[in-house]
């Protein structure tokens, strides 16, 4: 028989304790005496049902207040399976608790109220629910009874939860119709829902894959206690958190890289010929290293990261907010260290999924940060690896846990979203090209240089300003010790775009040109300004694609035509204005507004200093510089 | 050999892992040892732990002096078979030193008083956790303990202001003078443990198995007779054939009646049962909370 753990979210007026209490019952995993107890204290407060709720709210507080408060595990088979349910609030203020329970879940059911379809809170259980990796997740629409079975009501919150989870990632959505007070489609069939032709929520629970998320390849042991009875015997004592091993593999230790063999894997019952991630084993090994408590056993080829700058999602669990300059204990598989949070870099509205900016975290907060830690500490990916991809932080003066994290990457570089490397990108190649990664990569560049790279693009009229604006912001970067680079239509026009023209054509070829050029400067750690008309809207998305997410910043230089013709610096308007100059932007070429630029800057009126001085202020803010 | 992936043995190695985290964030870390089969489980998950080494903590059994004889046999053999150490904490010095009063009337239980001898108990040991046996499915207010769970410097437990306790990360960290509990079994069943028993082939108190004996009920609770528990006027003995669910203190253990003779016998009869092993249990019939309330003092 195997286990499924999973765990569910709501409040009472979901239908969630009924649900349980339903499963619970109909499993027959509630007692009489159980339910006598339920019954005589429903009773007691003047309840005129048996209030199933009585049975999963166990904390007097919880009784009182009628609430869920704190995370309640809940047990039941069945002869297929069986499990454990972490039964958890749906309250935001909760959300810590949900968190925790959703840690250990293989599969989230969510209930959503039929009469109310896809609320705000059905869609935050499932955020959590995805970001914490649940594999699984059962949307079980509740109180069909109560829209006369209707399966168009069903559908539409099928379809609309559908469009919702795509934007999350999620593996695997299926969606049940129920009526937990009444059973249908709990541990029975409905008859009253012929048009369903799904599984019952129960059949679903037994029959739902699990362990299929368990990585079995990256072989990870954490070693949690040295077992050591006498002078000759040393076994590394730990739980498997992923891959297989075997007697007679090679093997590495970390930190200290040092190689040896396994020479046998132990318990109590005898030797394994093979032992697999969740099993608890002693590993000796056929050379005695000093490995202790906190090192990390695994495969030559197959390393995890180690690295002391670290990429991560983090839920604030402490009723005391974040402190910026605490050095917090980190605590990863078996390993501790000190770490304190180098960065905000945005928290997440867990309702609306909107990303804000904040200077500290408070309780139930999620969003991203970056950590520096004392010494290294071996992970994965969260994605990859849920056991060696979590942590937690530990305060050092109430020695609460205060946040739990769940590992992106390593920071590596200030990249803000390294999804978005250009390299697989798919760009014409020459012929029996081969790509090769950098040899030094962006990321040390920018340690040395002590500053971001970042292509700024200003697009605008002829005459808008975008040249002066931009020398005088190189100006300033520059004494401030920033390498920077700045191209504009001149330079490369008589080199080399010295071919082209200004017909459509040209011009996109031109700015495609740039858009390359100016992301080899990127690479090569600059702070490219580019200064170029770039009318087409598809030609400066280009020129953005090529960069990672967040290094593209384009700067929208919104001065009126009347105003450019009257500036006039370089007597063009009135050369076109004669028809001596064809496919003149504005005049007789058009020029596309654009839609979303992260930057848009006025110039009527204004001096260079004013403009300037407000484009340095909304690049600090984009995070771009320092 | 490989091992196995059934249900029984995920909790072992869920358990495994918990004991030896517990000896690797502790210092003075010691297992309570009540006699009953979930005590008796733990020692056996001890083992396996720390195999080929030599469990490495000291049991305490907290004594009220209300045993059943084949509880302390049982119990000694264990301590002589693992070679562990048994440390005895007794009701009775408590009651006599003055830090507990006996409660007064015809039942008299020494439940309650347990809690100050266990803390002084592990004050004197200077231990910094204490391991118990205590499953979440038992009772509502143990569904909300956490495998490790913090006492304050008073021994009291906070039910609304846990630690939270994520993926397989256990944070066991204190200040001076608090210590923890901790709870491998958590995740366990009733039914798990027979199970398991049953395929470990672990030997078990003959308490558990079907026999006859005097009892005689009292609020639909069948105590035992001892010299422990005193016939009230109008109350005789009657023999049946009973079993207990659980081990405790004679004065407050209820039987069942139960002709589950063997270990099979039992998982038919647990799987079958319509009512909670600790239904038989007096202590927790005293009010809604009960558990809850004495939990936050310190119980076990």
């Amino acid at each position: 028989m195997d286990l499924l753990r999973f765990s569910t979210a709501g409040s009472v007026d979901d239908g969630k304790s009924t649900l349980i209490g339903r499963l619970l019952y109909d499993t027959k995993s509630i007692f009489e005496d159980q339910l006598e107890a339920v019954e005589d204290a429903s009773t007691r407060r003047g309840e005129g049902y048996v209030n199933l709720a009585l049975l999963t709210d166990g904390l007097r507080a919880e009784r009182e207040q009628d609430i869920t408060i704190d995370v309640a595990y809940r047990y039941f088979a069945t002869p297929k399976r069986k499990f454990i349910i972490a039964d958890t609030p749906g309250h935001i203020q909760y959300t810590r608790n949900m968190v925790t329970g959703a840690s250990t879940a293989e599969l989230a059911i969510i209930l959503i109220d039929a009469r109310n379809g896809v609320l705000t809170q059905s869609k935050r259980h499932g955020f959590i629910s995805s970001l914490l990796g649940i594999p699984h997740i059962l949307v079980a629409i509740n109180k069909m009874d109560l829209v006369d079975w209707s399966e168009e009501a069903f559908d539409q919150i099928a379809a609309e939860y559908t469009e919702f989870a795509e934007k999350l990632g999620v593996d695997d959505l299926s969606f049940i119709p129920i009526s937990a007070l009444l059973g249908d489609n709990v541990v029975d069939s409905s008859e009253n829902m012929p048009w369903y032709k799904g599984s019952t929520l129960l059949h679903y629970l037994e029959h739902v894959n699990v362990g299929a998320h368990r990585n079995l390849v990256d072989f990870r042991f954490p070693v949690q206690y040295v077992i050591r009875p006498d002078q000759d015997y040393r076994g590394y004592a730990g739980r498997i958190s992923s891959g297989t091993i075997r007697p007679g593999e090679e093997i590495v230790v970390l930190p200290s890289r040092k190689s040896t063999t396994v020479a046998s894997i132990e318990t109590f019952d005898g030797a394994l010929e093979e032992a697999t991630a969740g099993d608890s084993v002693s590993i000796t090994t056929t050379e005695e290293l000093d490995i202790s408590r906190g090192d990390m056993i695994v495969r030559p080829g197959n390393l995890p990261n180690a690295d002391t700058e670290i990429d991560a999602t983090i839920c604030w669990t402490s009723d005391e907010p974040m402190q910026p300059n605490t050095q917090y204990w980190l605590r990863q598989t078996t390993r501790e260290t000190k770490a304190f949070i180098s960065q905000i870099v945005y928290k997440i509205d867990v309702d609306t999924l909107h990303r804000d900016e904040v200077s500290q975290f408070e309780l139930n907060d999620i969003g991203r940060v970056h950590l520096t830690t004392a010494s290294p500490i071996f992970f994965d990916r969260y994605a990859m690896n849920r056991e060696t991809g979590s942590f937690i932080l530990i305060d050092p003066h109430t020695q609460n846990t205060v946040a739990a994290g769940m590992i992106r990457s390593a920071v590596r570089s200030v990249e803000d979203l390294p999804a978005a490397e250009p390299e697989t990108d798919i760009r014409p190649v020459s012929p029996d090209v081969v790509w090769e990664a950098w040899n030094i990569e962006l990321a040390e560049r920018e340690r040395r240089n002590g500053h971001k790279a970042a292509v700024i693009w200003f697009t605008g009229l002829s005459g808008s300003g975008k040249s002066s604006i931009a020398r005088e912001l190189e100006r300033r970067l520059w004494n401030a010790g920033t390498q920077t680079m700045l191209l504009d239509g001149d330079q490369v026009r008589h080199g080399l775009n010295g071919d082209l023209g200004f017909t459509p054509e040209d011009r996109t070829e031109n700015i495609r040109r740039i858009g390359e050029l100016s992301s080899l400067f990127f690479r090569q750690g600059a702070f490219v300004l580019c200064t170029f008309v770039s009318p087409f809207q598809a030609d400066r998305e280009r020129a953005r694609e090529l960069l990672p997410e967040g290094r593209f910043v384009e700067v929208f230089v919104d001065t009126p035509l009347e105003e450019c013709e009257k500036r006039d610096v370089k007597g063009l308007y009135e050369r076109a204005r004669r028809g001596e100059i064809a496919h003149m932007t504005g005049i007789s070429s058009p020029y596309e507004v654009p839609e979303n630029p992260e930057i848009r800057l006025e110039t009527v009126g204004r001096g260079l200093d004013e403009v300037v001085a407000e484009l340095m202020v909304r690049l600090r803010d984009l995070g771009v510089t320092a | 050999m490989v091992l196995s992936h059934d249900h029984v043995h995920q909790l072992e190695s869920e358990s495994i892992f918990l004991m030896r985290e517990v000896a690797a964030q502790f210092e003075r870390p010691v297992l309570l040892f009540s006699g009953g089969k979930d005590s008796i489980l733990m020692v056996h998950l001890a083992r396996k732990a720390f195999a080929p080494a030599r469990i490495p903590f000291t049991l305490v059994h907290i004594d009220t002096g209300h045993n059943f004889p084949e509880t302390l046999e049982f119990r000694d053999r264990l301590v002589d078979e693992t070679g562990s150490t048994l440390h005895v904490g007794l009701v009775q010095d408590s009651i006599d030193s003055g830090r507990v009063k006996e409660e007064e009337g015809p039942n008299p239980s020494r439940n309650g008083l347990q809690t100050v001898t266990l803390l002084d108990t592990l004050a004197e040991l200077k231990a910094d956790v204490a391991r118990g046996g205590g499953r979440r499915d038992e009772e509502k207010a143990r569904a909300k303990e956490r495998f490790f769970s913090h006492r304050d410097r008073f021994g009291q437990w906070d039910p609304k202001n846990q630690r939270p306790e994520l993926w397989n990360l256990f944070n066991g960290r204190r200040n001076p003078g608090e210590h923890f509990r901790a709870f491998p079994l958590s995740n366990w069943t009733e039914m798990d443990v027979w199970q398991y028993i049953a395929d470990e082939e672990i030997p078990m108190p003959s308490l558990y198995f079907s026999h006859q004996r005097n009892v005689v009920e009292r609020d639909g609770v069948l105590l035992a007779e001892s010299e422990f528990n005193q016939l009230m006027p109008g109350e005789s003995w009657d023999e049946r054939t009973i079993r207990f669910r659980t081990i405790g203190d004679a004065t407050c253990t209820g039987a069942t009646e139960s002709t589950a003779a063997t270990l099979e016998d039992i998982i038919a009869e647990v799987a079958a049962a319509r009512q909670t092993e600790r239904g038989g249990r007096s202590d927790d019939k005293r009010s809604e909370a009960a558990m809850e309330d004495r939990k936050k003092q310190g119980y076990f």
